[in-house]
Protein backbone atom coordinates (compact mmCIF):
# COMPACT_ATOMS: atom_id res chain seq x y z
CA UNK A 1 0.00 0.00 0.00
CA UNK A 2 0.99 3.49 -0.90
CA UNK A 3 1.63 5.59 1.89
CA UNK A 4 -0.25 9.07 1.69
CA UNK A 5 0.29 11.57 4.03
CA UNK A 6 -2.74 12.86 5.54
CA UNK A 7 -2.85 16.11 7.46
CA UNK A 8 -6.74 16.67 7.61
CA UNK A 9 -7.18 14.63 11.16
CA UNK A 10 -4.47 16.51 12.43
CA UNK A 11 -5.71 20.34 11.26
CA UNK A 12 -9.25 19.04 13.03
CA UNK A 13 -7.09 19.21 16.68
CA UNK A 14 -6.51 22.93 16.00
CA UNK A 15 -7.11 23.78 19.16
CA UNK A 16 -5.12 21.41 20.72
CA UNK A 17 -2.16 22.65 18.78
CA UNK A 18 -2.56 26.27 19.34
CA UNK A 19 -2.90 25.53 22.99
CA UNK A 20 0.23 23.82 23.15
CA UNK A 21 2.25 25.93 20.92
CA UNK A 22 0.87 28.63 23.68
CA UNK A 23 2.30 26.90 26.30
CA UNK A 24 5.39 26.66 24.88
CA UNK A 25 5.53 29.84 24.03
CA UNK A 26 4.67 30.93 27.61
CA UNK A 27 6.74 28.61 29.14
CA UNK A 28 9.70 29.60 26.83
CA UNK A 29 9.80 33.66 27.02
CA UNK A 30 9.51 33.17 30.83
CA UNK A 31 12.10 30.99 31.01
CA UNK A 32 14.15 33.05 29.36
CA UNK A 33 13.79 36.41 31.40
CA UNK A 34 13.93 35.07 34.70
CA UNK A 35 17.04 32.21 33.60
CA UNK A 36 18.85 35.04 31.87
CA UNK A 37 18.46 37.11 34.96
CA UNK A 38 19.45 34.69 36.56
CA UNK A 39 22.67 34.49 34.90
CA UNK A 40 23.12 37.66 34.72
CA UNK A 41 23.24 38.04 38.57
CA UNK A 42 25.63 34.57 38.89
CA UNK A 43 28.00 36.29 36.34
CA UNK A 44 27.90 39.66 38.21
CA UNK A 45 28.11 38.18 41.34
CA UNK A 46 31.24 36.06 40.58
CA UNK A 47 32.70 39.35 39.10
CA UNK A 48 32.79 41.20 42.20
CA UNK A 49 33.88 37.97 44.43
CA UNK A 50 37.23 37.15 45.08
CA UNK A 51 39.18 34.23 43.35
CA UNK A 52 38.60 31.87 46.44
CA UNK A 53 35.15 32.43 46.92
CA UNK A 54 33.82 31.80 43.23
CA UNK A 55 33.63 28.29 43.88
CA UNK A 56 30.04 27.93 44.45
CA UNK A 57 28.80 29.75 41.47
CA UNK A 58 31.23 27.97 39.13
CA UNK A 59 30.37 24.89 40.45
CA UNK A 60 26.70 25.45 39.64
CA UNK A 61 27.82 26.63 36.19
CA UNK A 62 29.42 22.93 35.51
CA UNK A 63 26.76 20.87 37.98
CA UNK A 64 24.26 22.05 35.10
CA UNK A 65 25.75 22.19 31.80
CA UNK A 66 27.30 18.59 32.87
CA UNK A 67 24.52 16.78 33.09
CA UNK A 68 21.90 16.24 31.01
CA UNK A 69 18.53 18.95 31.12
CA UNK A 70 16.65 16.06 31.37
CA UNK A 71 17.80 14.21 34.39
CA UNK A 72 17.54 17.61 36.10
CA UNK A 73 13.93 18.12 35.14
CA UNK A 74 13.65 14.55 37.34
CA UNK A 75 15.62 15.71 40.10
CA UNK A 76 12.86 18.39 40.42
CA UNK A 77 9.59 16.94 39.59
CA UNK A 78 9.67 13.67 41.11
CA UNK A 79 12.31 14.59 43.91
CA UNK A 80 10.58 18.08 45.32
CA UNK A 81 7.39 16.18 46.71
CA UNK A 82 10.07 13.87 48.53
CA UNK A 83 11.14 16.55 50.34
CA UNK A 84 7.00 17.95 50.89
CA UNK A 85 7.54 20.44 48.57
CA UNK A 86 4.65 19.75 45.40
CA UNK A 87 4.71 22.15 42.31
CA UNK A 88 1.96 21.53 39.40
CA UNK A 89 4.35 20.01 36.39
CA UNK A 90 4.52 22.75 34.51
CA UNK A 91 6.04 24.92 37.29
CA UNK A 92 8.73 21.80 37.80
CA UNK A 93 9.31 22.21 33.86
CA UNK A 94 9.52 25.76 33.90
CA UNK A 95 11.89 25.88 37.21
CA UNK A 96 14.22 23.13 35.58
CA UNK A 97 14.98 25.54 32.92
CA UNK A 98 15.43 28.77 34.73
CA UNK A 99 17.93 26.94 36.56
CA UNK A 100 19.28 25.04 33.54
CA UNK A 101 19.57 28.56 31.03
CA UNK A 102 20.90 30.40 34.32
CA UNK A 103 24.22 27.97 33.95
CA UNK A 104 24.75 28.45 30.34
CA UNK A 105 24.20 32.24 30.42
CA UNK A 106 26.16 32.41 33.75
CA UNK A 107 28.96 31.21 31.48
CA UNK A 108 27.73 33.86 28.23
CA UNK A 109 27.78 36.88 30.67
CA UNK A 110 31.06 36.01 32.25
CA UNK A 111 33.24 35.55 28.84
CA UNK A 112 31.59 39.20 28.42
CA UNK A 113 32.45 40.21 31.64
CA UNK A 114 36.07 39.47 30.90
CA UNK A 115 36.37 40.53 27.16
CA UNK A 116 36.17 43.84 29.12
CA UNK A 117 39.80 45.26 29.43
CA UNK A 118 41.02 46.99 32.75
CA UNK A 119 42.33 50.05 30.89
CA UNK A 120 38.38 50.36 30.54
CA UNK A 121 37.66 50.76 33.89
CA UNK A 122 40.72 52.47 34.85
CA UNK A 123 39.24 55.45 32.29
CA UNK A 124 35.78 55.25 33.85
CA UNK A 125 37.41 55.77 37.42
CA UNK A 126 39.66 58.81 36.03
CA UNK A 127 36.63 60.41 34.84
CA UNK A 128 35.03 60.05 38.25
CA UNK A 129 32.62 57.98 37.46
CA UNK A 130 31.12 56.30 40.49
CA UNK A 131 31.70 52.22 40.63
CA UNK A 132 28.25 51.59 39.68
CA UNK A 133 28.38 54.00 36.81
CA UNK A 134 31.42 52.42 35.97
CA UNK A 135 30.18 48.91 36.54
CA UNK A 136 26.63 49.96 34.10
CA UNK A 137 27.75 51.42 31.40
CA UNK A 138 31.82 50.52 30.78
CA UNK A 139 31.11 46.93 32.50
CA UNK A 140 27.58 45.61 32.07
CA UNK A 141 26.40 46.86 28.88
CA UNK A 142 29.45 46.81 26.52
CA UNK A 143 30.05 43.23 27.83
CA UNK A 144 26.08 42.29 26.67
CA UNK A 145 26.61 43.63 23.71
CA UNK A 146 29.48 41.58 22.64
CA UNK A 147 28.01 38.30 23.49
CA UNK A 148 24.66 39.12 22.44
CA UNK A 149 24.74 36.98 19.44
CA UNK A 150 25.55 33.71 21.94
CA UNK A 151 22.64 34.34 23.84
CA UNK A 152 20.38 34.60 21.28
CA UNK A 153 21.37 31.17 20.80
CA UNK A 154 21.03 30.06 24.03
CA UNK A 155 17.54 31.42 24.54
CA UNK A 156 16.42 29.68 20.85
CA UNK A 157 18.15 26.52 22.36
CA UNK A 158 15.80 26.85 25.73
CA UNK A 159 12.98 27.17 23.37
CA UNK A 160 13.70 23.68 22.10
CA UNK A 161 14.38 22.24 25.11
CA UNK A 162 11.13 23.02 26.48
CA UNK A 163 9.84 20.20 24.17
CA UNK A 164 11.49 17.66 26.95
CA UNK A 165 8.88 19.22 29.25
CA UNK A 166 6.73 16.90 27.90
CA UNK A 167 8.34 13.81 29.86
CA UNK A 168 6.36 15.07 32.73
CA UNK A 169 3.34 15.65 30.98
CA UNK A 170 3.29 19.10 30.59
CA UNK A 171 1.20 20.28 27.61
CA UNK A 172 3.33 22.11 25.89
CA UNK A 173 4.01 21.98 21.98
CA UNK A 174 5.55 18.31 21.72
CA UNK A 175 3.08 17.02 24.53
CA UNK A 176 0.13 18.29 22.83
CA UNK A 177 1.27 16.93 19.33
CA UNK A 178 1.82 13.66 21.80
CA UNK A 179 -2.14 13.75 22.63
CA UNK A 180 -3.17 14.55 18.86
CA UNK A 181 -1.29 11.40 18.15
CA UNK A 182 -2.79 8.94 20.26
CA UNK A 183 -6.14 10.79 18.51
CA UNK A 184 -6.08 10.55 14.92
CA UNK A 185 -2.91 7.98 14.95
CA UNK A 186 -1.38 9.85 12.27
CA UNK A 187 1.79 10.51 14.50
CA UNK A 188 4.22 11.35 11.51
CA UNK A 189 2.02 14.71 10.04
CA UNK A 190 1.59 15.43 14.11
CA UNK A 191 5.10 15.74 14.18
CA UNK A 192 5.90 17.29 11.21
CA UNK A 193 3.45 20.17 11.84
CA UNK A 194 4.86 20.33 15.49
CA UNK A 195 8.43 20.75 13.90
CA UNK A 196 7.63 23.24 11.30
CA UNK A 197 5.34 25.16 14.40
CA UNK A 198 9.21 24.95 16.68
CA UNK A 199 11.08 25.89 13.28
CA UNK A 200 8.44 28.80 12.67
CA UNK A 201 9.08 29.82 16.58
CA UNK A 202 12.86 29.09 16.40
CA UNK A 203 12.88 31.84 13.43
CA UNK A 204 10.85 34.13 15.18
CA UNK A 205 13.01 33.92 18.06
CA UNK A 206 15.94 34.53 16.56
CA UNK A 207 14.39 37.46 14.23
CA UNK A 208 12.95 39.31 17.11
CA UNK A 209 15.71 38.64 19.66
CA UNK A 210 18.47 40.45 17.19
CA UNK A 211 16.05 43.39 16.46
CA UNK A 212 16.42 43.96 19.95
CA UNK A 213 20.18 43.81 20.29
CA UNK A 214 20.26 46.44 17.97
CA UNK A 215 17.40 48.57 19.06
CA UNK A 216 18.94 48.19 22.74
CA UNK A 217 22.97 48.32 21.97
CA UNK A 218 23.14 50.28 18.88
CA UNK A 219 25.72 53.14 19.14
CA UNK A 220 28.12 55.18 16.53
CA UNK A 221 30.94 52.91 15.97
CA UNK A 222 34.04 52.99 15.27
CA UNK A 223 35.89 50.76 12.94
CA UNK A 224 35.02 47.19 12.88
CA UNK A 225 33.29 45.45 16.46
CA UNK A 226 35.77 42.86 17.75
CA UNK A 227 33.32 40.16 19.20
CA UNK A 228 34.60 37.06 20.79
CA UNK A 229 33.33 33.92 19.17
CA UNK A 230 32.64 31.27 21.55
CA UNK A 231 32.59 27.63 19.50
CA UNK A 232 29.42 27.34 18.92
CA UNK A 233 29.59 23.70 20.04
CA UNK A 234 30.68 24.28 23.74
CA UNK A 235 27.29 26.76 24.17
CA UNK A 236 24.47 24.14 22.72
CA UNK A 237 22.95 22.69 25.00
CA UNK A 238 20.05 19.52 26.05
CA UNK B 1 8.18 -4.89 47.51
CA UNK B 2 9.92 -2.04 47.43
CA UNK B 3 13.40 -2.55 47.05
CA UNK B 4 15.92 -0.12 48.54
CA UNK B 5 18.52 2.48 46.28
CA UNK B 6 21.44 -0.49 47.24
CA UNK B 7 25.08 -1.30 45.13
CA UNK B 8 23.28 -3.78 42.71
CA UNK B 9 20.54 -1.10 41.66
CA UNK B 10 23.80 1.46 40.92
CA UNK B 11 25.56 -1.43 39.24
CA UNK B 12 22.76 -1.69 37.13
CA UNK B 13 22.99 2.28 36.26
CA UNK B 14 26.05 2.22 35.13
CA UNK B 15 26.21 -1.21 32.99
CA UNK B 16 22.97 0.60 31.36
CA UNK B 17 25.57 3.40 30.68
CA UNK B 18 27.07 1.16 28.26
CA UNK B 19 23.89 1.87 25.27
CA UNK B 20 24.73 5.70 26.31
CA UNK B 21 27.82 5.64 25.02
CA UNK B 22 27.23 2.97 22.05
CA UNK B 23 24.92 5.68 20.80
CA UNK B 24 26.96 8.12 21.69
CA UNK B 25 29.95 6.80 19.50
CA UNK B 26 27.28 5.23 16.96
CA UNK B 27 25.87 9.11 16.28
CA UNK B 28 29.21 10.55 16.18
CA UNK B 29 30.84 8.26 13.52
CA UNK B 30 27.34 8.93 11.20
CA UNK B 31 27.26 12.05 12.07
CA UNK B 32 30.29 12.74 12.06
CA UNK B 33 30.88 11.37 8.43
CA UNK B 34 27.79 13.46 7.22
CA UNK B 35 28.85 16.34 8.85
CA UNK B 36 31.83 16.09 6.81
CA UNK B 37 30.27 16.17 3.64
CA UNK B 38 28.04 19.13 4.79
CA UNK B 39 30.78 20.88 5.98
CA UNK B 40 32.62 20.77 2.38
CA UNK B 41 28.70 20.90 0.83
CA UNK B 42 28.80 24.29 2.61
CA UNK B 43 31.42 25.65 1.11
CA UNK B 44 31.79 23.83 -2.40
CA UNK B 45 31.68 26.59 -5.44
CA UNK B 46 28.35 25.25 -6.48
CA UNK B 47 25.79 27.31 -4.79
CA UNK B 48 22.84 25.05 -5.57
CA UNK B 49 25.10 22.18 -2.79
CA UNK B 50 25.91 25.38 -0.16
CA UNK B 51 22.21 26.75 -0.45
CA UNK B 52 20.62 23.30 0.18
CA UNK B 53 22.86 22.34 3.22
CA UNK B 54 22.41 25.33 4.98
CA UNK B 55 18.99 24.87 4.86
CA UNK B 56 19.17 21.50 6.03
CA UNK B 57 21.72 22.74 8.68
CA UNK B 58 18.67 25.73 9.80
CA UNK B 59 16.33 23.31 9.75
CA UNK B 60 17.75 20.86 12.09
CA UNK B 61 19.55 23.26 14.42
CA UNK B 62 15.65 24.75 14.59
CA UNK B 63 13.42 21.55 15.59
CA UNK B 64 14.24 19.86 19.22
CA UNK B 65 16.10 16.63 19.48
CA UNK B 66 12.71 15.21 20.33
CA UNK B 67 11.21 16.25 17.07
CA UNK B 68 13.69 14.22 14.83
CA UNK B 69 13.77 11.62 16.93
CA UNK B 70 10.32 11.09 16.69
CA UNK B 71 10.22 12.07 13.01
CA UNK B 72 12.72 9.36 12.67
CA UNK B 73 11.21 7.25 14.54
CA UNK B 74 7.20 7.41 13.20
CA UNK B 75 8.80 8.13 9.88
CA UNK B 76 11.00 5.32 9.01
CA UNK B 77 7.54 3.37 10.62
CA UNK B 78 5.62 4.81 7.86
CA UNK B 79 7.70 4.57 5.38
CA UNK B 80 7.43 0.40 5.79
CA UNK B 81 10.64 0.40 7.94
CA UNK B 82 9.89 -1.14 11.03
CA UNK B 83 13.08 -0.54 12.86
CA UNK B 84 14.18 -1.66 16.63
CA UNK B 85 13.88 1.68 18.62
CA UNK B 86 18.01 1.69 19.32
CA UNK B 87 18.46 2.00 15.82
CA UNK B 88 15.71 4.65 14.81
CA UNK B 89 17.31 6.34 17.72
CA UNK B 90 20.94 6.33 16.11
CA UNK B 91 19.64 7.31 13.26
CA UNK B 92 18.05 10.18 15.06
CA UNK B 93 21.28 11.23 16.99
CA UNK B 94 23.14 10.80 13.74
CA UNK B 95 20.74 13.46 11.83
CA UNK B 96 21.11 15.83 14.75
CA UNK B 97 25.00 15.85 15.29
CA UNK B 98 25.57 16.30 11.70
CA UNK B 99 24.06 19.30 11.11
CA UNK B 100 25.99 20.76 14.66
CA UNK B 101 29.04 19.06 13.50
CA UNK B 102 28.26 19.99 9.72
CA UNK B 103 27.86 24.00 10.97
CA UNK B 104 30.97 23.69 13.52
CA UNK B 105 33.53 22.33 10.87
CA UNK B 106 32.02 24.35 8.07
CA UNK B 107 33.20 27.44 10.42
CA UNK B 108 36.84 25.67 11.16
CA UNK B 109 37.21 25.24 7.01
CA UNK B 110 36.15 28.84 6.37
CA UNK B 111 38.35 30.57 9.40
CA UNK B 112 41.90 28.45 7.57
CA UNK B 113 42.94 32.39 5.64
CA UNK B 114 42.31 33.03 2.30
CA UNK B 115 46.21 33.64 1.67
CA UNK B 116 46.21 29.58 2.33
CA UNK B 117 43.51 28.49 -0.91
CA UNK B 118 45.89 31.04 -3.06
CA UNK B 119 49.05 29.74 -2.38
CA UNK B 120 48.44 26.27 -2.71
CA UNK B 121 46.25 26.77 -5.51
CA UNK B 122 49.37 28.39 -7.00
CA UNK B 123 51.11 25.51 -6.33
CA UNK B 124 48.89 23.78 -9.08
CA UNK B 125 47.12 21.12 -6.41
CA UNK B 126 43.68 20.52 -7.76
CA UNK B 127 40.74 21.08 -4.90
CA UNK B 128 41.22 17.42 -3.46
CA UNK B 129 44.92 17.90 -2.35
CA UNK B 130 44.44 21.70 -1.39
CA UNK B 131 42.06 20.33 1.37
CA UNK B 132 44.25 17.28 1.56
CA UNK B 133 47.31 18.68 2.38
CA UNK B 134 46.47 22.49 3.15
CA UNK B 135 43.43 23.44 4.35
CA UNK B 136 41.70 20.20 6.14
CA UNK B 137 45.23 19.69 8.35
CA UNK B 138 44.87 23.24 9.79
CA UNK B 139 41.18 23.57 10.32
CA UNK B 140 41.36 20.17 12.51
CA UNK B 141 43.37 22.17 14.91
CA UNK B 142 40.42 24.89 14.88
CA UNK B 143 37.46 22.49 14.86
CA UNK B 144 39.00 20.48 17.57
CA UNK B 145 37.57 21.84 20.67
CA UNK B 146 33.96 22.64 19.66
CA UNK B 147 33.89 19.16 18.18
CA UNK B 148 34.61 17.57 22.24
CA UNK B 149 32.27 20.05 23.27
CA UNK B 150 29.59 18.96 21.29
CA UNK B 151 30.25 15.63 22.23
CA UNK B 152 29.61 16.70 25.89
CA UNK B 153 26.18 17.72 24.32
CA UNK B 154 25.61 14.63 22.69
CA UNK B 155 25.85 12.37 25.38
CA UNK B 156 23.40 14.76 27.13
CA UNK B 157 21.29 14.36 24.23
CA UNK B 158 20.87 10.86 24.32
CA UNK B 159 19.03 10.80 27.58
CA UNK B 160 15.99 12.06 25.53
CA UNK B 161 15.96 8.30 23.19
CA UNK B 162 14.48 6.85 26.91
CA UNK B 163 11.20 8.35 25.65
CA UNK B 164 11.31 5.06 23.05
CA UNK B 165 12.23 2.57 25.49
CA UNK B 166 16.01 1.86 24.92
CA UNK B 167 17.44 1.42 28.32
CA UNK B 168 20.20 3.87 28.40
CA UNK B 169 21.16 5.64 31.57
CA UNK B 170 18.38 7.96 31.86
CA UNK B 171 15.73 5.28 31.52
CA UNK B 172 17.36 3.29 34.00
CA UNK B 173 17.00 5.38 35.95
CA UNK B 174 13.46 5.92 35.50
CA UNK B 175 13.10 1.78 36.19
CA UNK B 176 14.99 2.20 39.74
CA UNK B 177 12.84 4.80 40.56
CA UNK B 178 9.62 2.75 39.80
CA UNK B 179 11.50 -0.12 41.89
CA UNK B 180 12.76 2.17 45.00
CA UNK B 181 10.72 5.13 45.23
CA UNK B 182 13.52 7.04 45.83
CA UNK B 183 13.61 9.45 42.77
CA UNK B 184 16.40 12.27 44.56
CA UNK B 185 18.80 9.34 45.39
CA UNK B 186 18.23 7.38 42.22
CA UNK B 187 18.38 10.59 39.33
CA UNK B 188 21.52 12.06 41.80
CA UNK B 189 23.26 9.01 40.68
CA UNK B 190 21.96 9.15 37.16
CA UNK B 191 23.12 12.82 37.21
CA UNK B 192 26.73 11.83 38.81
CA UNK B 193 27.58 9.43 36.25
CA UNK B 194 26.37 11.77 33.39
CA UNK B 195 28.70 14.28 35.14
CA UNK B 196 31.79 11.61 35.31
CA UNK B 197 31.41 11.48 31.62
CA UNK B 198 30.61 14.75 30.72
CA UNK B 199 33.23 16.67 33.00
CA UNK B 200 36.17 15.04 31.64
CA UNK B 201 35.33 15.80 28.00
CA UNK B 202 34.29 19.81 29.42
CA UNK B 203 38.13 19.73 30.29
CA UNK B 204 39.48 18.32 27.46
CA UNK B 205 37.61 20.65 25.26
CA UNK B 206 38.46 23.71 27.09
CA UNK B 207 42.14 22.60 27.75
CA UNK B 208 42.59 22.71 24.27
CA UNK B 209 41.09 25.75 23.27
CA UNK B 210 43.59 27.48 25.50
CA UNK B 211 46.18 25.42 23.91
CA UNK B 212 45.47 26.41 20.61
CA UNK B 213 44.92 29.85 21.27
CA UNK B 214 48.33 30.41 22.73
CA UNK B 215 50.00 28.95 19.21
CA UNK B 216 48.04 31.19 16.88
CA UNK B 217 48.96 34.32 19.13
CA UNK B 218 52.71 32.91 18.91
Amino acid sequence: MAFELQFAPVLAQAPVLIDSFWLTVKLSVSAVCLGGSVGLLAAMTRSMLAPRHRWPIDLYVELIRNTPFLVQLYIIFFGLPVIGVLIPAEYAGLLAMVINLGAYTAEIFRAGIESIHRSQIEAGLSLSLTRRQVFQHIILKPAVAQVWPSLVSQFILIMLTSSVCSFISVEELSGGAAVIQSLTFRSFEVYIIASLLYLALALAFKIGLTALGHILFSRPRQGKRRRPTPPVGSQVQS
Amino acid sequence: MIRPFGFHEFMFLVESTRWTLVLTLAAMTAGGLLGLGIALARVARSRILRECTRSYIAVVQGIPVLMVLFLSYFGLAHAGLELPPIVAASIALSVYSSAYLGDIWRGAIQSVPRQQWEASASLALTRKQQYQHVILPQSIKIALPPTVGFLVQLVKNTSIVSIVSVVELTRAGQLMNNITFEPFRVFVAVALIYLAICYPLSRISRRLEEKFRVYRHS
